[in-house]
């Protein structure tokens, strides 16, 4: 027996000692506390990659916490699975690995970005609970955990988008936020209540196994998909996403990116995994390519008139989330026929989940470089900034790559997720891919717009003092630069090795149910 | 004996909560909606898991009973009381705070952020 098979309990333990140990090592000063946030974002990271390196070797991994031994997923005598139960398949760990990567990059941004405020033994614990709350959320096996985990992320994220409490604008997109996100939480509490009326289980697998399309399954579908999708913060109900993304402090919105592609997860897992081939009429897949449909377009045509970089920014992200949940929606709808599957279906989904990996790495590098923009020149403003190349040079290379990878621009990996979608959404219905590449132009239109007024231009005399961000800054930058040219150069071997299976592991539902559930009951 | 009655009145109090939510102005009244629908999903919980004529779950000296009510749901609700207690809270110094900056309560006025 070896240490590996505690990979997914490690995943959350480690992050959770860090954020209850935070106020600890913030006694020891300044280098200690900021020692400690490396250490744990780092040591985070790398089990997260070394617990996808096992799934992807080994299958599907099944943890089960307080039983005599770790894979005892059934108790001796009972059918129906009553542990807590963690398990990760290729999906899972997928995800987790890239909120773990968006999470490092926060991490390390925020060392210096918040390093002349106080309470940052109290910052640095919230956001390692937000990092445990996304993980949980990525690697439970069991509905109720999913909420429990869901509401660890929300609480903290509300704290940390309040962080800078003396801004009015803080606390409000706080609050904003916090409605939203306490609705959706009890909505999805209630539609665990439904399907643990019906089938008295909580744990996904089993669930799954017994489920049987009637009117209490599709209230609690409709429960789950509304909320998860308000969570993701997709149209109708992305009011919450500018305010929270642009508010919150630089590093935190990176993981926030990070944090609403767990809820992204949740809906996915939901409508594959415990629903599955028993979804029978097509009317959820279409209303997921609608909503993702109307958030690609509505998300851009808000962002190309902001005036403020990090608003801007984070109407692009409902607009990104606007492609996955297209392409996601369109597996959906093939589903339950192979040939579709095999036509369209399974190549939707992989752009899909390659442009989960993309949108975050990008949108996580375009929100430090606003916020280097922010800690420099001192202003979001575009009216106000200009001709910041000269003096951030660094800055404004990782924006240019990242403003490219976007915009879809060859050979950059967002133009390869985002053909994968143009090709697989053209054979559904030709419009959709029209959409999807009218949002692409107007996507590039508004981050030349910003190039241009806050890099390009003559030098203001108001900049003149203006330098480039500390080293903490740019390293959290280069993880994700580093990350979005591997992404580039590499393609074909990230599609076959990564989303691939990510993808088989997705539709694959009766894998997922037999890696808990054994053979039979 | 009881039949659907719990369940009616779990209905009620999920709708009472949604129209403070979405039609009150009153931060304060919002935030009562918002514990309205908590406590509806823990009572559809609770309801969820009764046995008529059952006895609480617990088998040490539980002496001879015949029905228990089921365990699951009430460690599930325990769970989510727990949460919202953190939840109210946390929901309560934010509307403090906002008092503070803006001096008033009505959502209306209370949209510095908006386009």
């Amino acid at each position: 027996m070896n240490w590996q098979i505690h990979l997914p309990a490690l995943v959350l333990a480690i992050p959770l000692l860090g954020a209850f140990a935070s106020p600890i090592a913030g006694l020891g000063g300044r280098t200690v506390r900021n020692g400690w946030m490396a250490f744990i974002s780092i040591t985070t990271t790398a089990v997260c990659l070394l617990l996808l390196q096992k799934v992807l070797v080994d299958g599907t991994a099944v943890y089960v916490m307080g039983a005599e031994n770790w894979n005892f997923t059934l108790p001796s005598g009972l059918s129906w699975p009553i542990r807590i139960i963690l398990q990760v398949d290729a999906f899972s760990a997928f995800m987790a690995a890239v909120g773990s990567i968006a999470a490092l990059a926060g991490a390390f941004f925020s060392l210096s970005y918040m390093d002349k405020f106080t309470g940052l033994e109290k910052f640095s614990a919230l956001y390692f609970l937000l990092v445990t709350g996304m993980l949980g959320m990525q690697l439970t096996g069991d509905l109720f955990n999913f909420f429990v985990f869901l509401e660890i992320a929300s609480v903290a994220s509300f704290g940390l988008i309040a962080f800078w409490r003396d801004r009015p604008e803080a606390v409000e997109a706080s609050f904003k936020y916090m409605i939203i996100s306490t609705l959706s939480a009890m909505f999805i509490l209630i539609a665990i209540g439904f399907l643990y009326g019906r089938y008295n289980a909580v744990n996904i697998a089993a669930v799954a196994r017994m489920l049987h399309m009637g009117y209490a399954e599709k209230i609690a579908l409709v429960f789950l998909v509304v909320s998860l999708t308000m969570k993701s913060g997709a149209v109708p109900m992305h009011m919450w996403t500018p305010d929270a993304y642009a508010e919150a402090p630089a590093g935190v919105t990176c993981l926030l990116v990070g944090v609403s592609q767990a809820s992204l997860y949740g809906l996915f897992r939901v409508c594959f995994s415990l629903y599955g081939s028993s979804l029978g009429s097509p009317v959820i897949p279409w209303t997921i390519i609608v909503m993702g449909v109307l958030s690609m377009f509505i998300g851009v045509t808000m962002a190309v008139i902001q005036k403020e970089i990090k608003r801007l920014m984070a109407y692009h992200s409902v607009s990104q989330i606007g492609y996955i949940l297209l392409a996601l929606g369109v597996g959906l709808l093939a589903l339950r026929d192979p040939q579709a599957m095999a036509d369209y279906g399974f190549t939707a989904m992989k752009g899909g989940i390659f442009h989960i990996i993309n949108y975050t790495m990008y949108k996580g590098l375009l929100f430090l470089t606003a916020g280097a923009l922010y800690y420099s020149a001192g202003s979001r403003n575009l009216n106000e900034l200009g001709g910041l190349a000269r003096v951030m040079p660094y800055t404004t290379l990782m924006f240019v790559i990242a403003a490219a990878a976007i915009a879809g621009i060859p050979p950059f990996n967002g133009f390869v997720s985002k053909l994968l979608i143009y090709q697989s959404t053209f054979a559904v219905y030709p419009l959709l891919a029209v959409v999807a590449l009218v949002t692409s132009v107007l996507t590039l239109a508004s981050f030349v717009k910003v190039f241009q007024t806050a890099f390009l231009g003559p030098a203001k005399s108001k900049f003149a003092k203006v330098t480039e961000v500390p080293g903490s800054m740019l390293i959290g930058m280069s993880i994700l630069t580093v990350v979005i040219i591997v992404l580039t150069l590499f393609p074909t071997w990230t599609l076959a090795h990564l989303v691939e299976p990510a993808a088989k592991a997705l539709v694959d539902q009766a894998g997922y149910i037999s890696a808990v559930m054994g053979g039979g009951l | 004996m009881t039949g659907n009655a719990p369940f009616l009145v779990v209905g009620i109090i999920f709708f009472l909560g949604l129209y403070a939510i979405l039609f009150e102005r009153n931060l304060i009244k919002i935030a009562i909606g918002i514990s309205l629908l908590e406590a509806s999903a823990n009572l559809l919980l609770i309801v969820l898991g009764y046995r008529s004529g059952g006895s609480i779950p617990i088998f040490t000296l539980a002496g001879e009973v015949r029905t228990m009510v089921l365990p699951t749901p009430q460690a599930l609700t325990l769970t989510a009381i727990v949460i919202g207690l953190a939840t109210s809270a946390l929901l309560l110094s934010l509307i403090m705070l906002l008092y503070r900056h803006y001096g008033t309560l009505d959502v209306r006025e209370i949209r510095r952020l908006r386009g």
